[in-house]
Parts: structure tokens; sequence; C-alpha cells
């Protein structure tokens, strides 16, 4: 296997001491900031772009998917012991691994959900080292008009299926897109408002921290006081020979999920996760359990979001294609590298690519080893007083926005997308397809033109190659269960869309 | 009169409840107790929670006089335990207070200290076993 011999040297390069610390680093910020609910590894990875001006590209790379990784772990903690999800993959856990806590087993769920991460993410990274090249192969023998219908599916698909309401996900998504407009590259100046400031377009960096950090910091702020939560006290995680029988079915059967979810451009953590837990409690053994705290809600859903996590990298270094939000701020990094993922990644960069993969691996046996000993430990985080926390975040956001141009306009622009961030939150509206929209539309234009081009402006050429086609086809077939299905809504009881705005945005 | 105890869920708050609960059986007057948070955290276990609320409630039941526990949220705890005070006129305000290290009074501010400074009835200051 040659992928084999190139892991190994990526182990090689990973293993060095800059590398190694760059992923310590990484999967302890991502597990402090899983922990805590409404900063999630999306945001910290966006206040972490700015040291990509300093940082080597592996060693930034290894940092964020080891965040990526960490955040995955720590929701967990929040939502076994708070019943509050530390972010949005977390928030089936919560279902039962809060009644196992009630229930005096909280030791046992931190435990499962530790340990179920570390098996999912490493079989989904060992599944991705053995795809994303092969994918790459596919991929690169694909025209512009393939380019332009994959982008156009995955836009569509992150919008339409994740979100609870499909208005709210493409206000968002046009509200990107719109974003994405601004500026003067193709040659004529477009939502610049005469203003040669905004002739380069806006920086990823800015809009990401101000979505993200400021709107999060603003809408925090305006919720500042609120009754605290009762976390549970907890010792060192363990499980019992029963505990792990009943456990490791659902680590596979939760990987096996989590995976393939992760690496369709419609990804994300929500749905395996929901599938899984939905799945357990119908295969169980003891059905008695659930709702109740039964150990399988809490491992296989566990489960599933790690191994999403690994599959959401497939679409992100085979294709370019971010399915997550932490992805899309995950490829804004490699574009400030000038580093193009896609195809011609594995091929043009092949030591960034497997030193990327094998750190992966040791950032999951790190997680084990942080998560495992140390739960009560990071626990003790959600003791800190919100204004000190955000008076931090704030801070490297301003830092960060700045540092992209050196340009106090850039701040304003991080204050007027953070005014908009916070409204966003307000009103429910998700804010992934958003900063896919800004990600992807500049993209898929470059794609559109690119194939137009080519084709002298014919436009029949979008549907000239198999692939395209395909795609079109599977986009209108979605389209059209998602049409038939909301027209059945519509006549039965009209499902309520409020109810959980808040778990929709932060993510 | 009122006896008012300063309370939080942890051992200082414990040892004033104590002595507050063993006052007011003595002589029958009434114990109000309160208990504040900042609510800026999303974890604050010096506000008792729906258990150790209870076993508060349960104890003041027990009382032979009448007892009250008052929970609240506000930016400034002290100030919040002063303008209770204020209002409810006790004949003692008792408070549990702690050692502080240098590095503790510099980041932290003390709310036993500014009950003892600011309040306009006798505050009684008491000490866990424990801590001396």
């Amino acid at each position: 296997m040659d992928s084999f011999s190139l892991l190994l040297d990526g182990f090689v390069s990973a293993l060095t001491l800059t590398n190694l610390f760059y992923a310590a680093l990484g999967v302890l910020l991502g597990t402090a900031v899983g922990v805590l609910p409404g900063i999630g590894p999306a945001m910290t990875v966006a206040l972490l772009l700015p040291v990509t001006y300093n940082v080597a590209p592996s060693s930034a790379l290894i940092m964020f998917a080891g965040i990526y990784y960490g955040g995955m772990y720590g929701g967990s903690t929040t939502s076994i012991l708070l019943n509050t999800p530390g972010e949005s993959s977390s928030v089936i856990t919560a279902l039962e691994g809060n009644k196992m806590a009630k229930g005096g087993r909280a030791a046992q769920a931190l435990a499962t959900a530790a340990i179920g991460s570390f098996v999912a993410g490493s079989i989904g990274t060992a599944l991705l080292v053995f795809l994303a090249p092969p994918v790459a192969d596919l991929v690169v023998e694909l025209g512009a008009p393939s380019y332009f219908a994959l982008m156009l599916f995955a836009l569509l698909a992150v919008t339409a299926v994740l979100g609870r309401s499909r208005l709210r996900g493409f206000i968002a998504l046009f509200l990107g897109l719109a974003i994405g407009l601004v500026g003067t590259q193709t040659g004529q100046p477009r939502l610049t408002f005469g203003n040669p400031l905004l002739a380069d377009g806006i920086d990823i960096v800015v809009v990401a921290v101000a979505i993200f950090a400021v709107g999060e910091a603003l809408w925090v702020a305006a919720h500042l006081r609120r009754r605290p939560l009762e976390v549970i006290p907890v010792g060192v995680p363990w499980m019992s020979r029963s505990d792990w029988r009943r456990s490791w079915k659902p680590w596979l059967r939760g990987t096996a999920l989590g995976f393939p979810f992760g690496a369709l451009p419609a990804g994300g953590a929500e749905m395996p996760t929901l599938l899984s837990y939905i799945g357990e409690r119908k295969l169980t053994k003891h059905p008695e359990e659930f709702g109740r705290g039964a150990i399988e809600g809490v491992a296989g859903p566990e489960a599933a979001n790690n191994a999403s996590a690994a599959g959401t990298l497939v679409p992100l270094l085979a294709i370019g294609l971010p399915t997550t939000a932490t992805a899309a701020v995950i490829l804004a990094a490699m574009q400030g590298y000038g580093i193009q993922p896609g195809p011609a990644l594995f091929d043009n960069e092949p030591d960034l690519v497997w030193t990327l993969l094998a750190s992966l691996f040791i950032a999951n046996a790190l997680l084990l080893a942080l998560n495992l000993p140390m739960a009560p430990l990071w626990a003790k985080l959600l003791r800190t007083p919100r204004p000190y926390l955000y008076a931090g975040i704030l801070f490297f956001a301003s830092l960060g926005a700045y540092s992209v141009n050196f340009q106090w306009f850039d701040l304003l622009l991080l204050l007027a997308f953070g005014l908009l961030g916070l409204l966003m939150r307000r009103f429910g509206i998700p804010v992934l397809p958003l900063i896919i929209g800004v990600i992807l539309g500049p993209a898929l234009e470059y794609q559109l033109a690119q194939a137009l081009a080519i084709s002298d402006g014919d436009i029949s050429t979008l549907w000239s190659e198999p692939v395209a086609v395909l795609v079109y086809v599977v986009i209108l077939a979605a389209g059209l269960v998602l049409g038939v299905r909301s027209l059945r809504h519509a006549r039965g009881p009209a499902a309520s869309d409020d109810q959980s705005d808040r778990e929709q945005v932060s993510s | 009169m009122t006896i008012l105890v300063a309370y939080s869920a942890d051992e200082y708050g414990r040892v004033a409840l104590d002595y507050g609960a063993s006052e007011a059986s003595r002589t029958g007057e009434r114990l109000v107790v309160v208990n504040v948070t900042r609510g800026d955290a999303l974890v604050d276990t010096r506000y008792a929670g729906s258990a150790d609320a209870q076993a508060v409630r349960d104890r003041l039941a027990a009382l032979p006089g009448d007892a009250e526990f008052i929970q609240a949220m506000s930016q400034d705890v002290a100030e919040e335990v002063l303008s209770i005070a204020a209002a409810q006129d006790p004949r003692i305000l008792v408070v549990g207070i702690r050692r502080r290290t240098p590095v503790g009074k510099l980041i932290m501010g003390s709310v036993a200290q500014r009950l003892i400074l600011d309040a306009h009835c006798p505050v009684l200051a008491v000490k866990p076993d424990a801590a001396e």
C-alpha cells in the first residue's frame, strides 16, 4: 500500500517536537472550548487564523485539526455533567448522558464517551487515510462544470438539510454569498460602494471572527446574568465489564453512521448522532433504561460525532469542499497559506497532507489521555465568569481582525458583521450557511466563469459532464423529496421551529 | 427581631447557617437566609442548587420561629445582601469568613469584608473549625 508508507513518513514529521507541541496545544484548546457552551471549535479556529502569518502551514493545520477533534470530546463532558450541550454535535449525548450522570453514573458516561470518541476517531482517521487519495484521484478528472455542480450541491445541502427552518437557512446562505461578492476580483467593482478599502473584498478572517466571536460575545452580553446551572460532581471516569460489553457495538455502529455522513457534502454531526441514538434505542437489550440513562445512548452518538469529524476531512482535503463551520474556517486558513485544497493537494503538498493525517492519530490518542483522567478538571472551566471569558475573546477578535491588513476599516467591518451575528442569533438564523457561502461563493463563481470561458459562453457546457448531470439529478431528487415532505407537513400539525433556535446557531 | 444569615453553599455558608439556626431556635427570633449569585458563570458552586436549597428549607421549617430563604441574582453580591439587610432591619447579620492569600486578595473582592464594613447592623463573623 503506497498510502501506508506515505503515512509512516507523515508520522516521522508529525512526531517532531514542534508539531507535537502544536498537536498538544490544539487538543487542549479544543477540549477547553468544547466544554464551554457557545464557544466552539469554529470560533476558536477563526480567532487563531492570524497565527497562520507566523506559523508553518503544517503546524497550524495540525493545531486546527486538534481543536476540531478536541471540541468533539469536550462537548460531551458538558452535555453529560450539565445537560447543556457544549456544542451542536453533543446535543444528542445530553439525552441519555445527563440521565446517567443524575443516576450516579457520570463516570461511566464520560468514560464511554471518551473511549468511544477515541475508537471512532481512530477508525475514522484510518478510513480517511485510505479513502481521501482515491477520491482525489477521481476528482482530479473532473472539469469546471462538475466542480460547479458539486459546490452548488454542497451549498444547497448545507442550507436545506441541516437547519430546522429552510427559509432561515437560505437567508443565511444569500447573506454569505452577498458578502462573498464584495470586491473587484472579476474586473468590475461589485458592492464596493466606491470605497477603495473594499476593492480587495472582505477578508474571510474578519467575517469569520465577527460572526463567530463578536456575534456570540454580543449575544452573551445581552443575556449576561442567568441562574447558574447545577453541575454533577464526578470522579475519574471508569467502566465496568458490563459497560464495555454494552458499549463496543454502539461505538462501531456510531462510527459506521458518522463517517459517511461526515464525508458527504451534506455533512455535519447532527444527523448521524440523531440516527445513531434512534438506532441504539431500537437495538438495545435494555429498552427500559432508555430515557433513564442508557449507556448505549451515549456510546453511539459520541462515536458518531467523532467519526463524522474525520469524515468531513475527506471532502475538505480531496475536493476542497467544507461541510461544517470548522471545516470552512480551516479551508480559509489553507487559502491564507496559498494552499488550494482539492485533488491536486495530495500531489503538490504530500508532506503537508500526510503529516496532518498522521497527527490526527496522535491528537486522538492525546485526547483520550487528556480526557479520561482530567474530566473533573475540565468541568471546573464552567465556573469561569462570562465577563472574563468574553473580554478575552473580544480582545483576540479585534487583534485578529486588525492584523489582517492593519487597517482601522477592518475593525469597523468586524463590528458591523458582529452586529449581524448578534441579529442572526436573535432570529435563529444559522451561521453555517453564511460562512460556507462566503467561502464557496467566489470559488463557485470562478468555476462557472472557467466553464463558460472554455465553452465560449455556451451554457450547455454546465451539463456536459456525467458527474455534473448526476449531481443535478441528485439535487432535483432531494428537492422533490423535501418539497413533498414539507407539503405533507403543511397539512399536518405545524412543527414548532422556534424551540431550539439556540442550538442551531452555536457550532 | 430578625437574624439574617448570608449563606453560600460551602463550609463558610454552612457554619454561618449553623450559628444563625441555633441562635434562632434559642431566642425564637425570625431567621432570614439569603443566598446570592452574580449569575455570570455557567456554574456557581456557592449558589445553592435544588438539593442544597431543599436541605436549607427543611432546616428552616424545623425551627420554632418564622423563617425565610431568599435566593437572588445580582451584579454585586454584597450590595444585594446589604439591601436585603436594610429592608429586614435584623438584630444581627451572620457571615462566614475565610482566610485569603495575598494573591486571593488581589483577584477576588471579599463579600464578607464589605458586609462587615458596610452593614448598618451588628455583624457576627463565624469561622469553620477546619479553617483554623
